[in-house]
């Protein structure tokens, strides 16, 4: 059952004739691909299509010449569904680059096929370190975030205030493994053990029984290796087992903004995590927040949106130094986007690295207090910055066959 | 990783316990669907989303109007059962000649309308709804921390269960109820208003599913979805238990949460599937279900 959701086309007139840019069909079509109706829609989803649309507005294509059009579809969480639609898209309706994909399951698969055509990959959503890993590629960057950085953030930074005991509740695949086994990694390089573990199945609705199994394993901290809905629900009923009040603390590893307004301060209040982007950080991000949220719903740009903005933005910057889409070849591009230096009001500086890891701060964020909010969307405190260097898998780490030794 | 043998008996007991409390949920849904099938022959997929909407309806009560969990627990399932009235008026009645497959379509395609239009305006992620205080906190069972709201959802969802069964088993109601359905004409020569009380059975068993989304409220994210995740294990419980059968909806719907619940401790992977793997025993064995009659 392929959907469409929406065929978002941004239709931008060719404006004057001295651009003598050349690309493969007169047209760069960018696939936005996500989930736009199950439980990842809040955090990448429509929200998502709107940040890339942003991107193109503010590159001022239009003013250069540049003819560049958006649509998007959704992949349901389906590694399936996913490689049929951008196999698609790629052979029917020309799309050069296909921007977030969240899911690591499809984004792994997505990988595959935009390999085999040679286009390019701009992935925000995902998480599996293995995107730059053993399954790197040449035309795939990773751009927002990834599990090696989550683990690296939230596990340091728990396991050096004494969290030193931990117990995993994985959501049953691609991602949760490959965060349970990077966190895992962290927890024992820092002096600290993994006591148990239990796989959930996913999406799962109760999560009580597993709850229950990390509460007799007396581990200090219960590692959430899960995202979306399945956080939700296992915080919610973490509290209502008074799992924290009996002395055991929960580590979200991958938590977003869209999560913590869903639970609300009250649950949420103390958890710490770690993302690429908080829209209150600074002047900058504040501004793209208050320009994203009329856009959509009122809601304020995830980590997600906000790395589908930058991507977008340097692949339009290095097809415009090239002067061309590379006819079509995605691995021209891709690496043009690793030689130029990335900057946005959003992630600032950064750089593209040889195993196609997008290199920029993040942060270790703690969730407020419902004293200490303004107002919705006022969440979140910034408890230290990450730098770049320290804040993703050093190169030689990845068994990525692009990087040779 | 979990031998049978490795797990203390306290913890399993606990392990039990927390089957039983979603095994009244399944119950309490599969009952709503066993009354409705039973009753009106129609498989009514769309409600996951009638229990969805019950959630969002005690969601809506407590923020805009400040009404507590308690009202909302009375007035959502009489809400959501006249948008049960409502529907069965508008749509369902025209199906009764057809094919089951038709009231199946027409529900599944409610479905698929009434979430996207909750997804379009409340997003996927959900909403926050807090225990009321009166149930909040827990107490320590000796071999497991029981939050009193748990306790309490089993309990109540017991009684309406009984409940139920009694009203349709047992009372004058209810014969004329199981009469209609077996020989419409001959009940309505009787002087019975027989269409009219099809639509109040059918509200009936929404508002039943209405209940059950009132009483999620609290532990499960209130997301657009929230149905959708449980509509396909309350169906099995139901083809289990035999299609229409209300004792065998709710004894099924206790057992299978009790044997889910022992598949998450010992083969956690497996605790999505395992219900549908008894499923599929059950009906080579029996196929009208463990308490349906062959026709």
């Amino acid at each position: 059952m392929k959907r469409i959701i929406g065929l978002a086309a941004l239709a931008l007139a060719l404006a004057c004739g001295t651009a003598q840019a050349q690309y493969s069909d007169g047209v760069i079509k960018i696939g936005v691909m996500n989930d736009m109706s199950g439980l990842y829609a809040d955090l990448s989803g429509p929200g998502g299509v709107e940040a890339a649309k942003m991107a193109v507005e503010d590159f001022g294509a239009e003013k250069k010449g540049m003819k560049v059009e958006i649509i998007s579809g959704d992949h349901q969480n389906k590694p399936d569904v996913g490689s049929n639609l951008a196999r698609s898209w790629i052979d029917t309706q020309h799309v050069d680059v296909i921007v977030d994909v969240p899911t690591s399951s499809v984004a792994l698969a997505v990988s595959q096929v935009v390999r085999e055509k040679n286009k390019v990959l701009l992935a925000s959503g995902p998480a599996t370190s293995d995107l730059t890993g053993p399954q790197c590629s040449p035309n795939t960057i990773h751009w927002t975030y990834d599990t090696w950085a989550l683990a690296n953030g939230t596990g340091k930074a728990i396991v050096k205030t004494g969290g030193d005991t931990w117990f995993f509740l994985t959501a049953d695949y691609a991602f949760g493994h490959a965060l349970e086994r990077d966190t895992a990694a962290v927890v024992e390089k820092n002096g600290g053990k993994v006591v148990g573990k239990v796989r959930t199945p996913f999406p799962g609705t109760d999560f009580s029984s597993f709850l229950l199994q990390a509460q007799s394993s007396k581990a200090k901290i219960i590692g959430l290796a899960n995202a979306g809905g399945d956080t939700i629900n296992s915080i919610k009923q973490a509290a209502e087992f008074g799992i924290v009040k009996g002395g055991q603390n929960l580590a979200g590893l991958l938590v977003f903004i869209t999560d913590v307004h869903s639970l609300g301060l009250q649950t949420a209040q103390g958890l710490i995590f770690t993302s690429a982007f908080y829209w209150d950080r600074d002047e900058a991000s504040r501004a793209f927040a208050k320009r994203f949220a009329p856009r959509y719903k009122g809601n304020m740009p995830t980590m997600v949106q906000a790395g589908i903005y930058s991507s977008v933005l340097h692949y339009l910057k290095a097809v415009e130094a090239l002067k061309s889409d590379g006819n079509g070849d995605g691995k021209v591009v891709v690496a043009k986007m690793k030689e130029l230096p990335t900057d946005d009001p959003l992630f600032g500086k950064g750089t593209v690295r040889a195993d196609g890891r997008k290199l920029h701060d993040m942060y270790l964020l703690e969730v407020k207090k419902p004293e200490e909010s303004k107002g919705p969307w006022d969440y979140l405190k910034v408890r230290a910055t990450i730098p770049a260097a320290e804040a993703f898998r050093p190169l030689n780490e990845g068994k990525c066959p692009l990087v040779g030794g | 990783m979990f031998e049978i043998f490795g797990i203390p008996s306290q913890a399993l007991f606990g392990q039990l316990l927390l089957g039983l409390i979603n095994g009244s949920f399944y119950a309490l849904l599969s009952l709503g669907l066993a009354v409705i099938f039973g009753m009106l022959n129609i498989i009514n997929f769309a409600h996951g989303a009638q229990y969805m909407l019950g959630a969002f309806m005690a969601f809506f009560l407590l923020q805009y109007l400040g009404w507590n969990y308690w009202v909302a627990l009375l007035v959502v399932p009489i809400l959501v059962g006249i948008v049960g009235i409502v529907t069965e008026r508008l749509f369902l009645q025209w199906l009764y000649k057809l094919d089951h497959l038709y009231g199946l379509l027409l529900t599944f395609g409610l479905a698929l309308v009434i979430e996207g239009v909750f997804r379009n305006y409340f997003g996927s992620s959900g909403l926050p709804y807090r225990v009321p205080d009166q149930l909040a906190g827990g107490r320590n069972l000796g071999f497991m921390y029981l939050p009193n709201y748990r306790g309490w959802v089993i309990a109540f969802s017991l009684v309406v269960c009984l409940a139920t069964w009694f009203l349709i088993e047992r009372t004058r109601l209810g014969a004329y109820l199981r009469a209609a359905t077996e020989n419409p004409t001959l009940v309505r020569a009787f002087g019975i208003n027989v269409p009219r009380m099809i639509t109040l059975t059918y509200g009936f068993g929404v508002g039943l599913a209405g209940l059950a989304g009132v009483m999620a409220a609290p532990i499960y994210n209130v997301s657009p979805q929230m149905g959708s995740n449980l509509i396909i294990i309350v169906f099995a419980v139901v083809v289990i238990g035999g299609m229409g059968s209300i004792m065998g909806a709710i004894v099924t719907g206790f057992a299978l949460g009790l044997i889910e619940g022992l598949t998450k401790v010992f083969f956690p992977e497996a605790s999505n599937t395992a219900i549908f793997v008894i499923m599929a025993i059950v009906l080579i064995i029996r196929p009208a279900g463990l308490f349906g009659r062959t026709a």
